[in-house]
């Protein structure tokens, strides 16, 4: 159990992180946006409810932390047309809030809600999501061990999700 | 027709090399091919493997209409509007389930899983009233083929078997894929929503041209086989089977490795028991042939695409509205396979797919691009001149050549104009 004071400097830590992350998304600082995974990291967008086995049933992203570099040298290229040009992008990031139960390995698990407004050539999209992530420090720096975007509207058709979510 | 010139408008806007803008922007064009294309030919509305035991239901579409696909406890399965007959309302709100009985929240009236009305509220005051005449709708024909589900509102029109025409075989193929000879659709859909008209996805399917282009970028970076089979150089066909039916057949490429499980970027090294499992079901020869040639690549008019790994099903809701409903292909007997089908199909396609994103861009780019009116036409002319018939008399053309999209607009003519 952290102290009093403790708890405070660590949520301190994790909202700038989730900040920083958020600006890297909007921003399309792809690079940089990748340096804060783990090396084993998760990156999760199911689709159709927030609790479908990823193993059995398809999600809208699913990638093991090669996927995610994959994903991230795609974008890279400027020739991936969805993003090309990119989306002008902002998020708001609230609802911080360290899980109940924490995990005992020493990671943190922490949940947010988002809400991104996407303007792409296509049209104005609001997105809305539930984001749970297991945080771990490496090297004194907080790094993603696994992000889950849970989409207020996963179980609907939706329109090309191509930035960073 | 029109009286004073004796030429039919859809001859005027659909000729051997090109077609007019207006065909995918015209809400009224749009409002006829509900009419004589998604409430009159056979579409395909689900698996039977989705509704695997008695009671269990789905809920699909045929275009804007929802439909409830269920099997009943006799093991049958029905395609039923998912209109309450009293009023209209919907009677099913869950995209799935197990249930012997629909009640309509509005006025509590009751069907069974069949369709038949089985009660209502406070039925003294419906006296005399004969019950049958008032069942669920029901798509006038269903016929399945190899477990993919077909649906056709028009009570008489060609049999599913003759719709399919040559293009049955690629399906007959596919299930081959499977040990057991069967495919399960099983991994749940992804819904991929457009601001586009439906018949951009509908040729995009079968369209060899795009890919070295519009898919560089993950060409470029993903250590992908694919760009070669859709090179200048490949000896891939696009074919068209009649009825819309199209194909890209990667078979002569693929033959060319001479590499079983080569077609999926893999081996029998890699897949041991999908190997084994396929020699003892087929014969080592016929399996390994199966294993060389892969499942097939073909655009099933108007709505299914079997694109190797994963089921495309597109759904228009509107002129400049669509969904593309995709998920991995599962085969019987192959869960090795299927793990891997999953995977692929995840990083491939869908909102955030690899590849469907950016194929999504362009159909989205086209809508827009074609409500410009000069020039008037969609060209398709590619491989005209060069297009020839194969041993079984179906026209084909090289891999990047557009004998797909003008197939399709064929027999979208056929179809369209009065009778």
């Amino acid at each position: 159990m952290l102290s009093r004071e403790s708890s405070a400097t660590l949520m301190s830590a994790i909202t700038a992180f989730l900040y920083r992350e958020a600006r890297l998304q909007d921003e399309h600082q792809y690079e940089a946006w990748e340096k804060l995974w783990t090396d084993d990291g998760v990156y999760w967008v199911p689709a159709n409810g927030a609790d479908i086995d990823p193993e059995r049933q398809m999600s809208i992203i699913y990638d093991n932390r090669s996927r995610i570099a994959l994903r991230v040298r795609q974008l890279m290229t400027g020739k991936h047309f969805t993003q090309t040009p990119q989306s002008n992008l902002r998020r708001l990031i609230s609802n911080i809030e360290l899980m109940d139960g924490q995990p005992d390995d020493g990671d943190i698990a922490v949940a947010s809600n988002s809400l991104i407004f996407e303007s792409s050539l296509r049209d104005d999209t609001l997105w809305a999501a539930r984001n749970e992530y297991r945080l771990r420090h490496v090297d004194g720096e907080l790094r993603m061990a696994s992000k889950k975007v849970i989409l207020v509207n996963n179980d609907k058709a939706i329109y090309t999700l191509s930035f960073l979510v | 027709m029109n009286m004073m010139t004796g030429v039919s408008p859809w001859e005027r806007l659909i000729r051997p090399d090109r077609v007019h803008g207006s065909l995918y922007t015209d809400p009224e064009i749009f409002e006829a091919e509900l009419k004589n294309i998604w409430y009159r030919t056979w579409v395909y509305v689900g698996h039977e493997s989705e509704v695997p035991n008695a009671n269990d239901y789905v809920v699909k579409s045929i275009g804007p209409q929802s439909v409830i696909m269920t099997r009943d406890e006799q093991g049958k399965v029905n395609l039923l509007l998912n209109r309450c007959s009293h009023r209209g309302n919907q009677v099913c709100s869950f995209e799935r389930g197990n249930a012997r009985s629909f009640t309509c929240p509005f006025h509590s009236w009751t069907f069974a899983n069949d369709g038949r009305l089985v009660g209502y509220a406070f039925p003294d005051g419906y006296e005399g009233q004969d019950k049958s005449q008032l069942a669920l709708g029901r798509v006038t024909r269903v016929e399945s083929y190899r477990g993919f589900v077909f649906g056709s509102f028009a009570a008489d029109g060609p049999t599913l078997k003759e719709h399919l025409g040559g293009a049955a075989e690629t399906i007959d193929r596919l299930v081959r894929t499977s040990p057991d000879g069967e495919v399960e659709i099983t991994a749940g859909f992804l819904k991929h929503r457009v601001k586009a008209n439906w018949k951009f996805i509908l040729e995009n399917e079968c369209d060899g041209y795009h890919p070295a282009f519009v898919h560089t970028s993950i060409f470029g970076v993903a250590d992908s086989m694919i760009g070669k089979l859709y090179g200048g150089a490949s000896t891939a066909l696009t074919r068209d089977y009649g009825n819309g039916h199209t194909e890209i057949d990667l078979r002569p490429e693929f033959r060319k490795r001479d590499a079983p499980m080569s077609w999926f970027g893999t081996s029998e090294e890699r897949l041991p028991d999908y190997t084994a499992r396929m020699k003892t079901a087929y014969g080592d020869t016929a399996a390994r042939q199966i294993m060389i040639d892969g499942t097939p690549h073909v655009m099933i008019f108007p709505n299914l695409f079997i694109a190797e790994i994963q089921m495309f099903v597109i759904q228009p809701l509107g002129v400049d509205d669509s969904v593309q409903h995709v998920t991995a292909l599962q085969f019987k007997g192959a869960p090795d396979l299927n793990r891997r089908l999953r995977q692929q199909t995840m990083g491939s396609v869908g909102p955030a797919g690899f590849l469907l994103a950016d194929d999504s861009e362009m159909y989205e780019r086209c809508h827009r691009g074609v409500l410009a009116r000069n020039p008037e036409w969609i060209f398709l002319g590619r491989g005209e001149k060069r297009q020839r018939q194969d041993e079984l008399g179906f026209t084909v053309g090289h891999v990047t050549d557009e004998v797909p999209s003008r197939g399709i607009w064929t027999h979208y003519r056929k179809l369209m104009e009065p009778n």
